[in-house]
């Protein structure tokens, strides 16, 4: 990690209770600027309550989120709406794709400009030079971030049309449309093959290198967090069992106990 | 071999439907004389009815089928030929002559036709500003919406209590009608802002009988079940006006409105506003997740859809000059969503077209009047059948940035 790093996301014991049910214990978490950091763990682990407290769609029983936004002061992000932490510079990804099918590959990353574009019912109405400024930079970003998930060629086709490998890349290109500093990625590899695996795998360095964009990424394909991520969270059952570099986390006991089983190791 | 399956099932249809109808249509018991008559001609007529109405209804089944397989070998072409409709709408050469075509005769309409006409022609135009309104909420935003003619009750009343009481004149009322509307609409939206689908129907249901039975017998305001009567045709600059001439002005007048609702739906379609309504009718989720003020763009939905409502009501009062609570039915909510689907979600023209099809095929069928009903839901079961996608199915604009067209020049 170079001197400049600054924290961008800061959780500190974090908990989300679901009736009776403790689906994220006391979890802390850090990303700071110009990282790449991995949080796994075995299905059902509560990675995904965690991503989903973070980007304000529940909101946690205890703990805190702080966000750090670059040259900003410091946001209790705790029970915001979601719309809120996505212009305050936090965009995420869904597990399972979750695309406006009946929109354009375009319109989908337009939607993205939402909260960076101020057109309201009348503007939009009467089209005057602020409007027709505003939609021309949001297309020509569009059309940008589009070329950057090399999708330019799908851009007029309508979403639900796009192979799956597509997909996932759109939502990671509409999820840049926010301009986001800290980009939470919830299994984008998933389903891919060993193909697109690697692609992605391009991608998302190439995010962080040329977009200055962090990342937070939720992924069970090994090779691919081991690749890329500088720091691993690893979760089970709710609790932080493990955190430390891709080295420490796989020779950690704990953990290959957690993804073999009790024994696994001892043999 | 396909064929004698193909009768065989046809003629079990047939004799299906003789043994269901053999009660009705053949045994007719006279108790007066005691005797049982046997119509065996019905029988015969059923049998043949059924046959030809089932031959058809697998002709068309298969057709689809075979319509869809080959849609899916056609999109995997690269160049797909659009069918007439789409080049109609899609062409300039095609569709401008077209255009200036049904201007002209909606122009010239009513000094050619007689006022009983134009009447009919004053109320299929309503229906198609009502079914452009309810689209912004159904069509683009996905808000289901049960109780829509409350709004249009809404306008209709505020320009009957503002122009019987205070004397306020139809174009100042026009304004606040619909303003009036889009406040009911934000008032009833907030409460529901949370709800989705089916739970969204039941609601905006009751509160569309809800607000039927306040004008029933809220007496002191709303006249109760007697309705208000002597309302003001609309003035011109002080013009004295017969019945005839004042609804060849709100015919014009009409006219106007619906061009106004054309052009704001379309621009706001393709706008900010536009893309965030489709966005929340997609995927609520993903859509606040990617930063659009969910609260904001549904009440947004709301109160718009909701201030066509309110405008043409207040045409609607002015245009009957007495308006009651029956008005206001349930019947009118259901009519006018039924446009927006048959039309296809979100798509203009089509609502546009299925408006005038609804409305003016019954006024034009009265020879038929007692089976109006039997043929507007054999249309609908129809149309879901072979076009759940309605009659235009909703085309997204394509956008050129600068970029692409430098590389189809290079390419070309």
């Amino acid at each position: 990690m170079a001197e400049n790093t600054q924290k961008l996301l800061e959780v500190r014991e974090l908990t989300m209770d679901f009736g009776g049910l403790r689906a994220v214990d006391s979890i802390t978490l850090e990303v700071c600027t110009g990282e790449i950091v991995a949080l796994i763990g075995p299905n059902g682990a509560g990675k995904t309550t965690f991503f989903n407290c973070v980007t304000g769609i529940y909101k946690p029983t205890r703990g805190e989120i702080l966000v750090h936004p670059p040259e900003q002061k410091t946001y209790k992000i705790n029970g915001f709406k979601p719309n809120r932490v996505t212009a305050m510079g936090l965009a995420r990804t869904f597990q399972n794709i979750r695309l406006f099918q009946n929109m354009t590959v375009l319109e989908n990353v337009m939607i993205g400009r939402h909260c960076r574009t101020t057109t309201n019912i009348l503007g939009a109405i009467l089209r005057g030079k602020n409007t027709n400024r505003q939609e021309r930079e949001t297309i020509e970003r569009s059309y940008e971030l589009l070329e950057k998930v090399g999708l330019v060629h799908f851009a007029d086709e309508f979403a639900k049309n796009l192979p799956y490998g597509a997909q996932r890349r759109l939502e990671i290109a509409r999820a840049m449309a926010t301009d986001p500093f800290l980009l939470l990625l919830d299994e984008p590899a998933a389903g891919m093959n060993p193909q697109e695996t690697k692609d992605l795998d391009e991608l998302i360095v190439r995010i962080k290198d040329t977009e200055n964009i962090s990342i937070l990424l939720i992924e069970h394909d090994m090779k691919l967090v081991m690749n890329i991520s500088e720091r691993i969270y690893v979760m089970e059952y709710g609790k932080k069992i493990a955190h430390g570099s891709p080295q420490e986390i796989r020779s950690n006991p704990k953990v290959i106990e957690a993804y073999l089983g009790e024994g696994g190791d001892d043999a | 071999m396909a064929m004698i399956s193909y009768l065989k099932s046809c003629l079990i249809a047939a004799i299906w439907f003789v043994f269901l109808t053999f009660p009705l249509m053949v045994v007719k018991v006279n108790t007066l004389k005691n005797t049982v008559e046997w119509r065996w001609m019905n029988m015969l007529w059923v049998a043949i009815g059924a046959f030809i109405l089932s031959a058809v209804w697998r002709w068309a089944m298969e057709r689809r089928a075979r319509g869809a397989s080959q849609k899916e070998q056609e999109s995997s072409d690269s160049d797909k030929k659009p069918s007439l409709g789409e080049r109609l709408l899609e062409d300039p050469k095609l569709y401008r002559p077209l255009l200036g075509l049904v201007v002209a005769l909606a122009l010239l309409m009513p000094w050619v036709s007689e006022m009983y006409q134009v009447t009919i022609w004053v109320f299929a135009l309503i229906y198609v500003v009502l079914g452009l309104g309810l689209n912004i909420t159904v069509g683009l935003a996905g808000l289901l919406d049960l109780g829509y003619v409350a709004f249009f009750g809404v306008g209709a009343y505020t320009y009957a209590i503002l122009n019987t009481r205070f004397g306020l004149d139809f174009w100042i009322c026009l304004p606040i009608g619909g303003l009036t509307g889009a406040l009911v609409g934000v008032l009833l939206g907030f409460p529901i802002l949370r709800l989705r689908g089916d739970y969204l129907a039941i609601v905006t249901l009751g509160f569309g009988s809800i607000a039927k039975i306040v004008y029933e017998n809220w007496e002191g305001v709303f006249n109760g079940a007697r309705g208000i009567e002597k309302i003001a045709r609309p003035g011109f600059f002080g013009m004295e006006m017969d019945i005839s001439a004042a609804t060849t002005f709100t015919y014009y007048l009409m006219l106007v409105m619906v061009v106004f609702t054309i052009f704001v739906t379309n621009r706001l379609k393709d706008s900010r506003i536009g893309r965030a309504w489709m966005a929340l009718r997609e995927d609520e989720i993903a859509c606040v997740a990617m930063g659009v003020d969910m609260a904001r763009t549904k009440l947004g939905a709301y109160a718009l859809g909701a201030f066509w409502a309110g405008l043409v009501g207040v045409i609607f009062a002015s245009q009957t000059t007495y308006i009651n609570p029956a008005s206001f039915d349930f019947m009118l909510s259901a009519i006018v969503l039924s446009m927006v689907v048959l039309g296809g979600m979100g798509s203009i023209v089509g609502v546009v077209i299925a408006a005038l099809v609804l409305n003016l095929l019954p006024e034009y069928l009265r020879a038929f009047e007692d089976y109006r009903m039997l043929v507007f839901g054999a249309v609908m079961v129809l149309m879901m059948l072979f076009r759940p996608q309605g009659l235009v199915s909703n085309v997204r604009k394509t956008y050129t940035h600068s970029k692409k067209v430098h590389a189809e020049e290079a390419n070309g």
